[in-house]
């Protein structure tokens, strides 16, 4: 068996474009993770039961259960109940959804983390309650959730080519389609595998020395 | 769901089965690489640690789908060696969850403190024999909240051997729709089935934790709330952080003063 | 280097720049019982970093003796008792007990480090009760006591157990054996931490701060369990202690440390009432 370079040089072009798509999901679905990560942490400490309850059996409920598996109902359920979304956009959703209920966790933590003298300082000052939060807590909870963060972008984008099963072509689907054409399977999957180990490493030695930076 | 017959039940079940399995038999190899490359990695010969710690770094930047693509399309191809599917899922989830393992060992073992090492040294304990005896013993009952994070990790990552024709519950659900053309109601019953393997998992990890505990003399933990009776909560993080808190706080109880 | 660390010790007996040849001797009130040079510290400098915390030390320690060490903190007195149980190594210069070197080993005729192996074989005869106790948590505190004597001396366990219970009965916790260390009171669990470090019947224990980490009203247990140690065996002990009545009871010698090297030495009434160094006459104003 010979490592044929020539189909590497093939299977460039088709590389790059799933590259490009990975990066894409990626950033959309970080966004969307840690929006709603953040919604989900401020809804589990409302002091309404009817809207803590719900949140965190939702967010229990995804968190335990495969990403993969998830993808398919949303590919698959939606449509029947009449919402027709294309694949990437199902591929965010799954994937951000899924990494909310991580970065709820985060959130909670670094928020549980600001000294309880923040709030009573805060109090002190009478002031109102959203500006208590947007000013005072947030600003300081989310400065040491960073590199956590940073952490669920990393493992985001190693559950990114789950993503080829519901048709998106990120990576591993542009290898998948290319090998069963030319049958040159184990150049591309070899290109795809180093790809992402030689983008994860920098990122997390990034993340590291982020962390060190961040928190002390 | 009434229209799922029996036949398709039983489909269902049998993924079951087959999911269940694949978790047992990646969680076994995970331990034995997690322990391995772990302890490997407080090695006090440097080479053994810079081997071990490639390991770790370069399953830690592999995607497990990716990796689990190539021991079933790129070793047969490359070297000629062909694994019957379900074990070429389970080497490959064994070595990706046993790679983050081993950062739950390593910080589990650099979190029981130094006097305990000193200790044994002191009454002239080989360095086996010190791992064995008094620092493993100690970092076991740290290690087993992460592992449970982990295990749950690896329960849904099961799910990804159904992509490679593996007939676990996902792809048993896949079956099933076809069959009957209806998607809302098999993945609503996959999903809850998973997620009552989630609890389980959780529970027998909780009952592990107890014995753990009180073989080094600390009470069980409590926990309340809402996540108790849920049970799967306190889990902050998926892999790549699992590891990151393994190392965090330490017990140390012998070395914390009064009883 | 030492000759000129202890400028003012006229009391240095044997030989004129060996400290602690003086040091032992110093004490001995009775060189017939003395018995022989047990440990000794040749030239040992030791460094962390660019903190020197021994400069070139020399010292010996005659068999039987209680040789107590006292000084300010990070005065190099806890860097002894480490580097005695191999915890550290020297960075320059040997040790050597009964005779035999702990940090280095003969390879033909040169010296090279020791290997582990060859430091767990000597330091056998070492014990060390720690500061913060150090029982594993894991184990009960028979198991405690037990563990090294059967797995490292190789003694049946029927023997090892016989042993442990004799020397919970000399420190008084004959009823606590079959429970975890985390169950019992600091002052238990120190004694215990003695009772473990005896089983392995050292010719030499080190005890390092061993009160420090206790509430006051525990100290005095301990410190009975170690007089009468000190007055019923003939186990050399170093001992770094803050405890300068304890010090004056057992001790043979004391030595006063200050940054990394020994300013003075002499027996306890001698070094307590009539220091002859001023720096030993502040620190002794300081804690007394």
């Amino acid at each position: 068996m010979k490592f044929d370079w020539s189909a590497v040089g093939d299977f460039m072009p088709l590389f790059w474009r799933g590259v490009v798509v990975t990066l894409e999901v990626l950033a959309l679905g970080s966004l969307m993770a840690f929006a709603l990560g953040l919604v989900w942490a401020l809804a589990q400490r409302s002091s309404l039961k009817v809207v803590r309850w719900p949140v965190t059996a939702l967010t229990e409920f995804v968190r335990n259960t495969p990403l993969l598996v998830q993808l398919f109902f949303l590919f698959y359920v939606m449509p029947e109940w009449g919402v027709t979304l294309t694949a990437m956009v199902t591929g965010v959703l799954g994937l951000g959804l899924h990494y909310s209920t991580y970065t709820a966790e985060v959130y909670r933590a670094g928020i549980d983390g600001v000294p309880v003298g923040q709030w009573e300082a805060a109090t002190a000052l009478s002031l109102p309650r959203s500006r208590t939060w947007i000013a005072v807590i947030l600003p300081q909870a989310i400065r040491r959730v960073v590199p956590a963060l940073g952490n669920y972008v990393i493992a985001m984008l190693k559950d990114s080519p789950m993503l080829f099963a519901i048709g998106v072509l990120e990576m591993l689907g542009q290898a998948r389609q290319f090998s069963s054409q030319t049958f040159q399977t184990v150049e591309a999957y070899t290109v795809v595998g180093i790809a992402f180990i030689l983008i994860a490493y920098p990122a997390s030695l990034l993340l590291r020395a982020l962390e060190r930076r961040l928190v002390r | 769901m009434s229209d799922i017959s029996w036949g398709l039940w039983k489909l269902l079940l049998n993924g079951v089965w087959i999911t269940v399995q694949l978790t047992v038999y990646s969680a076994a190899l995970g331990v034995v690489v997690a322990f391995g490359i772990g302890i490997a990695r407080t090695h006090r010969l440097r080479i053994v640690r810079f081997l071990s710690g490639a390991y770790f770094e370069i399953f830690r930047g592999t995607s497990a789908l990716i990796f689990m693509f190539w021991v079933f399309f790129v070793l047969p191809l490359a070297f000629g060696w062909q694994l019957v599917p379900m074990w070429a899922a389970v080497l490959a989830l064994g070595m990706t969850y046993g790679a983050y393992g081993s950062e739950i060992v390593r910080g589990a073992i650099a979190a029981v403190s130094p006097g305990q090492r000193e200790a044994a040294i002191a009454l002239s304990f080989s360095p086996a024999q010190q791992l064995r005896k008094v620092i493993l013993p100690q970092a076991w009952p740290e290690m087993v909240p992460p592992f449970n994070n982990l295990a749950i990790e690896l329960l849904k990552g099961t799910a990804l051997v159904s992509l490679l024709g593996v007939p676990d519950i996902a792809f048993g659900a896949q079956l099933v729709r076809n069959a009957t053309t209806r998607s809302a109601p098999v993945y609503t019953i996959i999903l809850v089935m998973y997620f009552v393997l989630a609890f389980v998992l959780t529970r027998g990890m909780r009952v592990v934790e107890r014995h753990a505990k009180a073989g080094i003399g600390q009470a069980p933990p409590k926990r309340a709330g809402l996540t108790t009776t849920l049970s799967i909560g306190k889990q902050t993080s998926p892999i790549g952080p699992v590891a990151r808190t393994a190392a965090g706080p330490t017990t140390g109880a012998a070395t914390e003063g009064e009883a | 280097m030492s000759a000129d660390s202890t400028p003012n010790t006229p009391k240095n007996t044997a030989s004129g720049n060996d400290v602690a040849s003086g040091a032992a001797s110093g004490a001995s009130t009775n060189p017939a019982v003395d018995g022989s040079e047990l440990i000794r510290f040749d030239k040992v400098t030791k460094r962390f970093g660019s903190h020197t915390v021994l400069d070139a030390l020399d010292m010996n320690v005659y068999s039987g003796k209680h040789v107590t060490l006292i000084g300010p903190s990070g005065s190099g007195k806890t860097t002894i008792l480490r580097l005695l149980m191999t915890l550290l190594k020297p960075d320059e210069g040997t040790i050597t007990l009964a005779g035999e070197y702990l940090t280095h080993e003969k390879k033909g005729d040169k010296l090279v480090p020791a290997s582990d192996k060859h430091s767990r074989q000597i330091r056998k005869n070492i014990g060390m009760v720690f500061q913060q106790f150090n029982l594993f948590p894991n184990m009960k505190v028979l198991r405690n006591i037990t563990e090294a004597p059967v797995h490292v001396l190789g003694l049946d366990k029927d023997a090892a157990e016989e042993r442990a219970r004799e020397l919970l009965d000399l420190v008084g916790l004959t009823e606590h054996l079959d429970k975890y260390p985390t169950q019992l009171s600091g002052g238990q669990q120190q004694r215990v931490a003695i009772a473990r470090a005896l089983a392995m019947r050292p010719q030499v224990l080190l005890l390092d701060e061993v009160t420090s980490a206790l509430d006051p009203e525990l100290v005095a247990g301990v410190l009975d369990v170690l007089r009468d140690i000190a007055h019923t065996t003939d186990i050399t002990m170093l001992c770094v202690t803050h405890e300068m009545n304890f010090a004056r009871d057992i001790s043979d010698c004391v030595m006063m440390f200050d940054a990394g090297r020994v300013i003075e030495f002499g027996p306890p009434e001698q070094i307590f009432t009539d220091p002859e160094h001023e720096r030993t006459r502040e620190f002794l104003s300081a804690v007394l």
